[in-house]
C-alpha cells in the first residue's frame, strides 16, 4: 500500500508535471499547427450548444475555484467559518459540477451517435472524455460524501499539494484518505498528464491577449521604413507570419 | 499620408459567360484536400439568386460585417466581447448545411458490380462520412436558375424592392440573370482580421493580401462568422480556417492568380492600386451614402509627384509604383468610375470591383413587324408568329437604361449600397462607349448623338477608345499588371534555405496533420 501511495502520490506528480511541460512547449514550439481546439461545431452546431456550453463554464468555475483553494486555502477556510456561506459555496460549486457532468455527458452522446462527428474522432477523444467524466464523478462522490470538501482540502489537500511544489513531497494526510479522493487526484493527474498529448493544450492558449490588441494586422516581410536608417544596429529575426 | 499599395481586383460582369473555369481552376490547387471539399474559395453565382453559403448577403442570418454604431463602428457578430464570451459555442456560426455536404459518386460499382438484371449505378456518397446520401444542394445549385420561387425568389437583395417591382423580374418572358463571381475581397478594414482572436488573421504589408496563418490559428471560427462575404472557411478535418490567398505564391513571381489566368471571359484584371492608409479608419466610419465615394477618394494618383514621393517613404518598390502607373484597375475604378465595390455596406471597404452588367438591363422585349420579316426568310426557316422581339437596337439607348427590364434598385442594392444614380451613370458609361464604337465600325447613328451621349458622361472619344481596348481586346499583360515581389528583401530569404528544403510548402515545418 505503501509503494502504491508513494508511486501515485510522489512519482505520478512528477512526472505528471514534467511530462506536461516538456510536452507542451515541444508542441507549441514545433507542432504548432495541431495546437488547436479542433471544434466540432462546423458539423453539427446544435447539440453542440446543450454540451459545450455548460461543460466550459462550469469547468472554468470548477478549475479556478480549486486553484484559488489551492494557492490561497487560508482565505477558503475564514469564509467557510460562517455555516451559510459554506453551503453557499458547496452547493454553487456542486451546480457547477452538475453542469460539468451533464455537459460532457450529453458531449459524450454527441460524439458517438452523431456520424459526422464520429468521423472527427480519435481514439484519444474518447479517452479524454471518459477519464473527464472519472475525474468528475470521483469528485461529486467525495462532495457528497465527505463533507465538506471546500474546507478539508484548504487544509488537507492545499499543503499536500504545495510540499509537490516544493519538491519535499509530505503525503501522510492524502494517503490516509478515502479511496474515491484518492482516485480524484490520481484522475487529475494523469489528466495533467496527457494534456500535450490531446486537443485540451487549446485551454493553455485562450485568446485573452485579444481583448487589448488592436483589430486590425499588419505584417510586413520587410518593413522597410524600420529597416532602411543605416543607424540600426543590422539584426536577423524571423518575420511573425511563418 | 500613409502610402501603401494593394493588389486590387475588377471583375466586368457583362463578360462573365458563368462558365465556371475560374472555380475550377481554384479547386484544383487549393481546396482539393480533405475537409476542404465543399470550399470554393472562388464561386460563381447566378443572381438573382441565394448564392452560396445559402442566402450569405442577409447580415440579420450570419451576422457577418461591420455596423454602425453611435456613430463608431463594430464587428456585428463578433469582436471582442462577443467572440470571447461565445468562444464555446458561437450563435452565429454557419454549419456545412449550410453550404452543402461534399459528396462524390462511387464510380467502382460500375466497374466492380456482377451482371444484374439492373442497370448499375454510382451512388452518390458523402465526402464526410463515406456513407451514401441524397444530394440536396451543391455550391452552385441554383446555376441559371433565375426566376425559380425556391431560389430567385429568396434572394436577399430584394428586401426593398416593391412587390410589383419584384414581380416584373420574373415575369417569363423578361425575365433577366448574370453571373456574379466571388473570390475573397482582400479588404482594407477586413472584417476576419478584427475577429480572430487568436489574431492569426492578417494583411500583408507589401501587397495587401489578406492571410490565415495556419501555425496560429486555433479553431475559434469568429472569422468564418465575421466575414460578411463568407470567404473564410473553416477545415473540419484539420481544425484551421482557411481563405482565398489570392495565389500568392504565383503574384510574388508576377503570374496571375489562377482563376485570373484560367477566365475564359476574361472578365478579370488585376492590378496595383495605391492607398492612403491613415484614412482607413475615418472611412469605415463615414455614413452610408459617403461609403464608396470616400473609399475610392482613399485610392491615389500613382502620377501624384507627391504620393510617389511619400510612396518611395514608405518603402514601396519602383516596380510596384510603375505597375501601379499602368494598372487596369485603376483605370477601371478612378479614371473611369466604371467598377463599384460589392455591398460596400458591410464596411470592410472591399478592393474587389466590378463593371455592373448592362445586358441584362439593356435589353428589352419590343413590337416586331413580323410580316414583312416573313418574305425575307427562307421558305424552310421556322416563322415564330409571336410579335415580339429581343430588342437591342440603339434607337434611344440611354432610355432604356431609365427604363429598364431590371430593375436598378436591385444592382444598386448589389453594388452601391442602394444608390440608383451611381449604377445609372456606371451603365450610361458601357452604353456611351458602345454607342461610340458602333460609330466607328458600322457610322449609322448620327454623330451628333454619340457625342452627346459621351458628353453626358464625361467621356472623351480617346477613354472611350482606351475603355474599348481594354474591355475586348486587352492582352494578358494587360489585363494583369503584377510586380513580382522583391524576393530578395523578403526576411526569410537571409535565412538558410537548408532550413526550408523539404518542408510541406509554404512556410510549414511540419506536416499539415490534425491534432489529436
Amino acid at each position: 500500500m505503501d509503494a502504491l501511495n508513494n508511486f501515485f502520490f510522489i512519482a505520478l506528480p512528477y512526472i505528471a508535471f514534467v511530462v506536461f511541460l516538456i510536452g507542451t512547449i515541444f508542441k507549441y514550439r514545433l507542432q504548432k499547427f495541431k495546437f488547436s481546439s479542433l471544434s466540432s461545431q462546423f458539423l453539427e452546431g446544435k447539440k453542440l450548444f446543450w454540451g459545450s456550453v455548460p461543460f466550459h463554464w462550469g469547468l472554468m468555475i470548477l478549475f479556478f475555484g480549486h486553484l484559488f483553494a489551492f494557492l490561497i486555502p487560508k482565505s477558503i477556510i475564514l469564509w467557510n467559518s460562517e455555516p451559510l456561506r459554506l453551503l453557499f459555496l458547496e452547493i454553487s460549486s456542486f451546480i457547477a459540477a452538475i453542469c460539468v457532468f451533464v455537459g460532457l455527458i450529453l458531449l459524450y452522446i454527441r460524439r458517438l451517435t452523431d456520424e459526422r462527428i464520429r468521423m472527427v474522432t480519435t481514439k484519444m477523444d474518447i479517452f479524454i472524455e471518459l477519464l473527464l467524466l472519472f475525474i468528475i464523478f470521483t469528485g461529486m462522490y467525495t462532495a457528497v460524501f465527505y463533507r465538506w470538501g471546500s474546507t478539508w482540502f484548504a487544509s488537507v489537500i492545499s499543503p499536500y499539494l504545495k510540499s509537490v511544489f516544493r519538491l519535499s513531497p509530505e503525503i501522510s494526510a492524502v494517503s490516509a484518505m478515502p479511496i474515491m479522493f484518492k482516485l480524484h487526484i490520481i484522475g487529475a493527474y494523469l489528466l495533467i498528464l496527457m494534456t500535450p498529448f490531446t486537443r485540451l493544450v487549446h485551454f493553455l492558449v485562450y485568446p485573452l491577449n485579444y481583448l487589448w490588441k488592436p483589430y486590425q494586422q499588419v505584417i510586413w516581410n520587410w518593413n522597410k521604413r524600420k529597416v532602411r536608417s543605416p543607424k540600426t544596429p543590422w539584426s536577423i529575426h524571423r518575420p511573425k507570419n511563418n | 499620408m500613409d502610402v501603401r499599395s494593394q493588389i486590387s481586383m475588377v471583375f466586368h460582369l457583362d463578360k462573365c459567360i458563368g462558365c465556371h473555369t475560374c472555380s475550377i481552376a481554384c479547386k484544383n490547387i487549393w481546396t482539393d484536400r480533405k475537409g476542404a471539399e465543399y470550399m470554393w474559395w472562388n464561386n460563381v453565382e447566378t443572381k438573382p439568386g441565394t448564392g452560396y453559403p445559402t442566402k450569405w448577403e442577409d447580415q440579420e442570418i450570419y451576422k457577418g460585417g461591420w455596423e454602425k454604431n453611435m456613430g463608431k463602428i463594430r464587428l456585428k457578430g463578433a469582436g471582442k466581447a462577443k467572440g470571447l464570451l461565445n468562444i464555446f459555442h458561437n450563435p452565429h456560426l454557419p454549419v456545412i448545411d449550410d453550404y452543402y455536404e461534399p459528396f462524390t459518386y462511387k464510380y467502382l460499382n460500375l466497374i466492380e458490380s456482377p451482371e444484374e438484371d439492373t442497370q448499375v449505378t454510382a451512388r452518390p456518397v458523402s465526402m464526410i462520412t463515406g456513407k451514401p446520401i441524397d444530394i440536396k444542394m451543391g455550391p452552385n445549385w441554383d446555376d441559371d436558375l433565375s426566376g425559380t420561387p425556391d431560389y430567385a425568389r429568396n434572394d436577399p437583395n430584394f428586401k426593398n424592392l416593391s412587390a410589383g417591382e419584384q414581380e416584373a423580374m420574373f415575369q417569363l418572358e423578361r425575365m433577366a440573370m448574370f453571373y456574379l463571381p466571388r473570390i475573397c475581397n482582400h479588404c482594407l478594414n477586413p472584417a476576419c482580421v478584427g475577429s480572430c482572436p487568436s489574431r492569426a488573421i492578417y494583411k500583408r504589408g507589401e501587397d495587401g493580401v489578406v492571410l490565415i496563418n495556419q501555425n496560429v490559428c486555433r479553431a475559434w471560427r469568429m472569422c468564418v462568422t465575421a466575414c460578411p462575404y463568407k470567404k473564410s472557411y473553416y477545415n473540419w478535418g484539420t481544425g484551421k480556417s482557411e481563405k482565398c490567398i489570392l495565389c500568392y505564391p504565383r503574384l510574388e513571381s508576377g503570374q496571375a492568380p489562377a482563376c485570373m489566368h484560367s477566365c475564359v471571359g476574361r472578365i478579370r484584371y488585376l492590378g496595383v492600386m495605391l492607398y492612403d492608409a491613415s484614412q482607413i479608419e475615418a472611412v469605415a466610419n463615414s455614413d452610408d451614402e459617403d461609403l464608396i465615394k470616400r473609399q475610392m477618394d482613399m485610392i491615389l494618383d500613382p502620377f501624384d509627384p507627391k504620393v510617389i514621393a511619400s510612396a518611395k517613404k514608405n518603402g514601396i518598390a519602383d516596380s510596384t509604383l510603375k505597375a501601379a502607373q499602368d494598372s487596369p484597375t485603376y483605370k477601371f475604378v478612378k479614371e473611369w468610375g466604371m467598377a463599384l465595390p460589392l455591398h460596400p455596406e458591410f464596411r470592410t471597404m472591399p478592393m474587389l470591383f466590378y463593371v455592373p452588367p448592362l445586358l441584362p438591363v439593356m435589353a428589352t422585349l419590343s413590337n416586331n413587324d413580323v410580316e414583312s420579316q416573313k418574305d425575307t426568310l427562307n421558305p424552310i426557316s421556322k416563322f415564330w408568329e409571336r410579335a415580339t422581339k429581343y430588342d437591342a437596337s440603339m434607337d434611344n439607348i440611354f432610355g432604356t437604361v431609365d427604363d429598364a427590364r431590371f430593375p436598378l434598385k436591385y444592382l444598386a442594392n448589389l453594388f452601391s449600397n442602394g444608390d440608383e444614380e451611381l449604377i445609372k451613370i456606371t451603365l450610361k458609361k458601357l452604353m456611351a462607349v458602345r454607342l461610340h464604337r458602333r460609330d466607328v465600325t458600322v457610322g449609322d447613328l448620327s454623330k451628333e448623338m454619340v457625342a452627346e451621349s459621351l458628353k453626358e458622361v464625361g467621356l472623351d472619344t480617346e477613354m472611350a477608345d482606351a475603355i474599348y481596348y481594354l474591355t475586348s481586346l486587352a492582352k494578358f499583360d494587360d489585363r494583369f499588371v503584377i510586380p513580382a515581389a522583391h524576393r530578395e528583401q523578403a526576411i526569410e530569404m537571409t535565412e538558410f534555405t537548408g532550413d526550408r528544403k523539404g518542408d510541406a510548402g509554404f512556410g510549414f515545418t511540419e506536416h499539415p496533420a490534425r491534432g489529436l
